[in-house]
């Protein structure tokens, strides 16, 4: 059945001479269009390896084993320690509550969702400064009981949870709208109590557009300088993360560390362009042998 | 276990979707709600499985009000229109997971489970087919295993959402005589929305009509076809020509013709719907001594175990008659012949009134 | 269907309840912060911020800047969708996957490989060099900086379009006489247009903001290579919070009116996509 099926697609995607150009003119355009990928993409990913291993392995290893260095990859794991798992819980509460019911403001909840990414970093890090910084709402507060925020780890995590905060919920939303409340309906008829509606059914079922959600959320997290960089205050081997610890090793001219470093993020990034085509690999395939079984329907009963 | 329906109303904002329905299902049926969609029939099985809650009346299963009952407790077998099986779960974990979430005490043992399973997927023919997943399934198989599912956790009542919809036309057929034996078998009371008269009236012992939020009609499949209460039932049961006429001395009168009519007197000059199915038409070439019409042949079509011939009234209304195939010899029609149309029985709706 | 009320479901405050509760925390309350911070500015001061040379300067460039990487973006995204929707060629999903990159590569190592690249002793600006152009520490490495961070929108939101179009649509066109370029030209092309003006919209919003790439291409000098989000990140140093406020306003401002136009294009886009149907 699957593969007439996909004979049956390749068949009608097969291009006719009256509806694609002629090949000459096909092969210039992919020219034209992998120069431009080569010119914007590859050049600058394989430059950070280049640059990173330029002066040998030992200078490599000998910058990302810095303790400066370390503390930083330390930093870095700890703040998406917190902000992946804390916009996980949302993005799970805010697509249930707004893909399984009606509720007036809807779509204005969507929307103050979607905020953080329409803002830029360093507006993020700003109204955090301007919360908890020392002219800020709390500022005076937290100096009495001598707390501190801006310029400390707090604030580096608190400025990651908000660039990340709309990651996994605005992948679950469209997911869990599509797939409806039949089957959690199903389960509450056959007697399962919320939470196992929810971990028996709802959630295996949406365990892809979460990995998804996290995988992006994570990457960012990891990856986010303009907003960390507003509230670090550039503290040396203590509120440094791995982009900061970067740009620091880029501006005192030591290019090699500074690669180094920028090599693993961009290996990060890798990573996670490598999970994001597997998971999309795997929804589409469950979604094919769902149409393929609903065309057998169709076809055949 | 017998449910009763009791005046139950159901608006969504603007549109009602229930007007003060009330209906007995007596323990142990089958029982049909037919109706065009938008008839409220879905939400009314909805209602009664707990999954919407009426704005007024009740609900009772074997005279106790399930109004407050929590869905968990009033034990019913739903099946959905898409099955809602669970896609993750393979045939043996969808029929087993009603007892698997049952809280420790109440629930079965690993064995027991595996045994109740086993048997009701003998009993829907699946037993093959347990460890695959939905996806793998064809539709009717996947029909059968949402009603084993729902069977698993010993509803007393079961509600099917239009069962059959989502399958096509041979399947259905073979599916709903399947489903009337297995409801002989394990007689549980049960209630199918359909929009399918066929359907309604072949599988159910009772079928109830329903109409823009209302039962229009209540009864055993030959009551509901063949003593239709209203235009409504009579026309959503199967073909059906209308005539508009007039009453005089007790004979419709359509056009210039009269036709005679059933029993009953009417007062004259009122105005009179008749109605009569096809296969209650009969052709002659010369005009016979109970009431007729002339009409000439406009198409025939003899493809099919009857005869179904379109005629234009003298009038110019068209007609519909099916005719047996030796009938169709005997009067050796053609198109474009001059003939006279005999009503065998009819339906005449009098300003809503029934006779 | 759509008027029924989900209401068997549990969980509906718990889930609501959280949800707003989290969003207030993080998001509604820092900004309401800003807010605030705006509304105790007296008018004067903010316009004599934001009217000042340095920052109407930043403005104007970060203006022109995302618009021309937003533009080639738009030009090049086209293409590049098409090819990939379109055409066989060899490692095309290898590089369907590194589209995304710069959605995934840290800003801040984007912007290093960049500069290395483009510095007048770095591998492909000493060839530019030696035809006069600079890309590090002008305008123009900014531009080089902001095509790269928005590369995959319009490419990502025009492969579902291009992948859903029915090429019936062509062979009708085809079989009605018109020509190739014809074809494209006027049923293709019009099929596209929401997608790429949204794919434009979006490259431009997330250009206007960024701040990690470029940071270190610009080389950052007041009244020529200071662009927008530098201008806040100088004025927090100097410890001026006014000033940096009134410039995130106008930001901010600039970007709402860009997810208002993005969410009128996706109403539009879906209008004409349901009405085709």
């Amino acid at each position: 059945m699957e593969s007439i099926h996909l004979n049956v697609r390749s068949h009608r995607k097969r291009p006719h001479s009256s509806t694609t150009e002629p090949k000459t003119v096909q092969w210039l355009l992919i020219g034209a269009a992998m120069a431009y990928l080569t010119l914007f993409l590859m050049i600058p990913l394989g430059t950070v390896f280049y640059q990173a291993l330029e002066k040998g392995v030992g200078v490599y290893l000998a910058a990302i084993t810095d303790p400066d260095a370390l503390s930083a990859i330390r930093l870095t794991l700890l703040t998406a320690m917190i902000a992946v798992p804390a916009n996980l819980v949302f993005g799970i509460a805010a697509s249930w509550a707004i893909a399984k019911f009606d509720f007036k403001g809807k779509n204005l909840l969507i929307t103050l969702i979607d905020l953080p990414f329409s803002v830029s970093p360093v507006i993020s890090g700003l109204i955090f400064v301007l919360l908890f910084g020392l002219q800020g709402w709390f500022g005076p507060w937290l100096q009495e009981h001598d707390l501190e925020v801006i310029f400390a780890v707090p604030g580096i995590v608190l400025a990651t949870v908000f660039v990340t905060f709309p990651f996994v919920a605005r992948e679950l939303i469209p997911l869990m709208q599509e797939q409806g409340s039949e089957e959690e309906e199903a389960a509450i008829v056959l007697g399962a109590s919320g939470w196992k509606t929810f971990f028996w059914v709802t959630l295996p079922n949406m365990k892809w557009g979460l990995l998804y959600g996290v995988i992006l959320c994570n990457a960012r997290a990891m990856g986010e300088f303009g907003a960390v960089s507003v509230v670090s205050g550039h503290i040396r081997g203590s509120t440094n993360t791995m982009p900061l610890h970067v740009e620091i090793l880029y501006n005192e001219y030591n290019f090699a560390a500074a690669f180094a470093m920028a090599s693993l993020l961009a290996m990060l990034a890798l990573v996670t362009l490598v999970l994001k085509k597997i998971i999309e690999w795997k929804t589409a395939r469950d979604l094919s042998l769902l149409d393929d079984a609903e065309t057998a329907v169709e076809e055949n009963g | 276990m017998s449910i009763e329906v009791r005046n139950v109303t159901k608006q969504f904002g603007e549109f009602t979707a229930l007007r003060d329905v009330s209906l007995t299902v007596p323990a142990g049926e089958l029982v049909a709600l037919l109706g065009p969609s938008g008839s409220g029939k879905t939400t009314l099985l909805r209602i009664i499985a707990g999954l919407e809650t009426a704005d007024s009346g009740a609900i009772l299963f074997h005279g106790e009000d399930t109004t407050d009952q929590k869905l968990r407790d009033r034990k019913v077998g739903f099946v959905f229109q898409h099955y809602a099986l669970f896609r993750h779960m393979t045939v043996f974990e969808n029929v087993a997971f009603g007892l698997r979430v049952r809280p420790r005490r109440d629930r079965p043992g690993k064995q027991e489970i595996r045994d109740r399973v086993m048997k009701l997927l003998n009993l829907v023919q699946l037993q093959s087919l347990a460890h695959r997943y939905p996806s793998e399934l064809s539709g009717g198989q996947r029909q059968r295993v949402a009603l084993a599912r729902a069977l698993a956790v010993e509803p007393r009542v079961l509600l099917l959402d239009e069962p059959f919809g989502a399958l096509d036309a041979k399947v259905r057929k073979e599916l709903r005589r399947w489903l009337r034996r297995l409801h002989d078998e394990i007689h549980i009371t049960s209630v199918f929305v359909t929009h399918d008269q066929e359907e309604a009236l072949e599988v159910a012992d009772r079928v109830a009509v329903m109409n823009e939020g209302r039962v229009e009609q209540e009864g055993t499949p030959e009551e509901v076809y063949h003593s239709p209460r209203t235009p409504f039932i009579l026309n959503f049961l199967g073909n059906v020509n209308l005539f508009h006429g007039r009453m005089e001395n007790g004979r419709a009168y359509i056009g210039n013709s009269s036709l005679e009519l059933p029993a009953a007197a009417f007062q004259d000059n009122q105005t009179a719907t008749v109605f009569i199915r096809p296969h209650l038409l009969d052709i002659h070439h010369q005009p016979t001594e109970s009431g007729n019409f002339p009409a000439h042949v406009a198409h025939i079509n003899a493809a099919g175990p009857l005869v179904r011939v379109e005629l234009v009234s003298e009038w110019g209304d068209p007609v519909e008659v099916e005719i047996s195939q030796d009938r169709y010899r005997f009067l050796a029609l053609k198109e474009n012949d001059k003939v006279f149309v005999t009503p065998k029985e009819m339906k005449v709706f009098v300003e809503d009134y029934v006779i | 269907m759509g008027l029924r009320k989900k209401n068997v479901l549990p969980g509906f405050g718990l889930s609501l309840g959280y949800t707003v509760f989290y969003l207030s925390l993080v998001v509604l309350i820092p900004f309401a912060a800003l807010f605030s911070r705006t509304a105790q500015m007296s008018f004067m001061e903010f316009w004599d911020t934001i009217s000042s040379p340095r920052v109407v300067a930043s403005f104007w460039l970060s203006l022109y800047t995302s618009l021309s990487a937003a533009s080639l973006n738009a030009v090049m995204g086209l293409l590049v969708a098409w090819v990939l929707v379109r055409y066989h060629f060899p490692l095309k999903t290898l590089v369907d996957a590194l589209v995304d990159l710069p959605f995934a590569l840290p800003t801040a190592v984007a912007g290093i490989s960049l500069t290395t690249l483009y510095s007048v002793n770095g591998p492909l600006g000493k060839h530019l060099a030696r035809w006069g152009i600079e890309v590090a520490y002008t305008p123009l490495g900014i531009i080089v900086a902001l095509t790269f961070i928005g590369l995959p929108f319009v490419v990502r939101t025009l492969q579902p379009v291009l992948e859903d179009l029915d090429v019936e649509i062509e062979e009708a066109a085809a079989s009605l006489g018109a020509s190739r370029m014809k074809s494209l030209l006027y049923v293709v092309f019009p099929n596209l247009l929401p997608a790429l003006l949204t794919g434009f919209a979006l490259s431009f919003a997330r250009a206007f903001g960024e701040y990690g790439s470029v940071v270190f291409i610009s080389g950052n000098m007041p009244m020529r290579t200071e662009i927008c989000p530098l201008l806040i990140m100088t004025k927090l140093e100097q410890f001026d919070y006014i000033g940096a406020t009134a410039i995130a306003v106008v930001m901010l401002l600039v970007s709402f009116m860009m997810l208002f136009t993005i969410n009128l294009l996706g109403w539009w886009s879906r209008k004409r996509t349901s009405s085709a149907a």
